[in-house]
């Protein structure tokens, strides 16, 4: 449903992503791993065109974005199809949660007022903050942002929700109810590409894992084989290092 | 040294009252025309648009460089030289040309700097859903960069009320220009300017009271 062909993307010089590919297929769970600076984040963000890659293909459904001759119109199309959820929530600090999950709705796909707000009204329910439909985002604590961060993705209807670190800036309390709404979502099938450092939810819940490093993708497969018996040095050599203070339960 | 005619003072107030209604028409009219231009110029610079950029800083940089009441000379007596369009310019005219042109120049920066200070990752938020640059603009900075840019843009306002008073110069009979006949007919300039000065004194503080509860309402998303 998903598929990227040799993505390429450069900071100055150097090669950010160097030539990635990569399918998806529809209500697949994807979670990428990898040290630091690999370009975890960059992919989703290329995917997402909130960085311009230099080169590559991206094609989701029917539509098909050569990044290099990427126009207005393919990006708009492009960031209409995949949902973001960002590490520091990024929720519109002037509206109410249920006004930041409607608003794409209204604005972009030119819904009514009325049938925007009760859509935001129904996935607020699913997202458990059916009682701070009004709340503006500064009186809603870290884990309450998170998941109407993601409420918005939800109401996006996207073909694919990218999350980028969605647990990393929340203080420990909040990271429970986050991720326990992501896997909600996974039971739900909903198609979903994240980066995290979350080893456990990526045992548990991704259907594939991606070993990133230096822009590339080392290693992939099943979260049991990439997990208990990883192929390649390097992603041996991470897993090493951050299973040490995050140990995952092999049985699931 | 003789005392204070307050008879006189109270007398001059009805007499202001009449030439209130052109002062804050001016001002009025200055301040939403130059907020629009303000806006525009601004937006200019923050998107960097190729060739609009450094017209933009040559307009804010010579707007703000020269004193208003040079431009407004220039504009009522001078342009009507060299555009012959402009001979039938009055004084009114001139004078709301000079606060917006003038007044825009110093908005156009106050309103740049509160449009980048709201927060970068919304911006991206934004576009991640699919907004164009003119939705994100509308929907989520502008009116976060209005909370921010209200209190400096009303302070540019009650300036703006105050130098309505130029348009003395310029033949315009507004409270200034209604205080200054009346002086010269009673001498009594001191009981004149400073029942003049008390006027602009209450209508400013008005405002002023205005201001603070606009920004209490503005700030009501804020507060935890």
């Amino acid at each position: 449903m998903i598929n990227v062909r040799h993505l390429i993307k450069r900071f100055g010089g150097s090669a950010v992503l160097d030539g990635i590919d990569l399918s998806i297929e529809q209500g697949e769970i994807i979670v990428v791993i990898g040290p630091s600076g690999t370009g975890k984040s960059t992919l989703l963000r290329c995917l997402n065109f909130l960085e311009k890659p230099e080169a590559g293909h991206i094609t989701i459904g029917d539509l098909c974005v050569d990044a290099a001759h990427a126009r207005r119109d393919d990006i708009l199309a492009l960031r209409r199809r995949t949902a973001f959820v960002f590490q520091n929530y990024a929720l519109f600090a002037n509206k109410t949660a249920l006004e930041n999950i409607a608003e794409g709705l209204i604005v972009v796909n030119r819904w009514s007022k009325n049938k925007a707000h009760s859509r935001a009204h129904e996935i607020l329910e699913r997202i458990g903050l059916a009682d701070k439909a009004n709340a503006y985002p500064a009186s809603l604590s870290g884990g309450q942002q998170q998941r109407v961060g993601i409420g918005r993705a939800m109401a996006a209807q996207a073909d694919v929700i990218l999350f980028d670190e969605p647990t990393s800036s929340l203080d420990p309390e909040w990271v429970e109810e986050v991720l326990a709404l992501m896997k909600q979502l996974a039971t739900e099938r909903q198609t979903m590409l994240v980066v995290t450092h979350e080893m456990s939810f990526a045992q548990d819940v991704a259907d594939r894992v991606i070993f990133m490093e230096g822009g590339r993708i080392v290693e992939q497969g099943p979260p049991s084989q990439l997990f208990q018996a990883p192929k390649d040095p390097r992603t041996r050599d991470f897993l090493r290092k951050v299973l040490a203070n995050q140990p995952i339960n092999p049985m699931g | 040294m003789s005392i204070l005619n307050v008879d006189y003072m109270v007398g001059l107030v009805p007499i202001l009252f009449r030439y209130l209604p052109l002062t804050l028409a001016m001002a009025l009219a200055g301040m939403v025309l130059a907020l629009a231009l303000a806006s525009a110029l601004a937006v200019i610079r923050v998107l960097r648009i190729p060739g609009l950029n450094g017209a933009t800083l040559l307009f804010i940089s010579f707007f703000r460089g020269t004193p208003l009441l040079v431009q407004l000379f220039l504009f009522y007596y001078g342009l009507p030289q060299v555009l012959a369009f402009l001979t039938q310019i009055n004084g009114v005219t001139a004078t709301i040309m000079g606060l917006t042109l003038h007044f825009a120049a110093y908005m156009a920066e106050s309103i740049r700097a509160a449009i980048v200070g709201v927060d970068r990752s919304q911006t991206e938020a934004a576009l991640s859903i699919g907004m164009t640059n003119g939705q994100l603009m509308r929907r989520i900075v502008l009116p976060q960069a209005t909370r921010v840019a209200v209190p400096t843009l009303m302070n540019y306002f009650i300036d703006m009320i105050k130098a309505t008073s130029l348009a003395f110069t310029l033949g315009v009979t507004e409270l200034m220009g209604a205080t200054q006949k009346e002086a010269a007919g009673s001498f009594l300039y001191f009981e004149a300017f400073i029942t003049v000065a008390l006027f602009y004194w209450v209508i400013v503080e008005g405002l002023a009271w205005l201001q603070r509860r606009l920004e209490t309402r503005l700030n009501e998303a804020y507060r935890r």
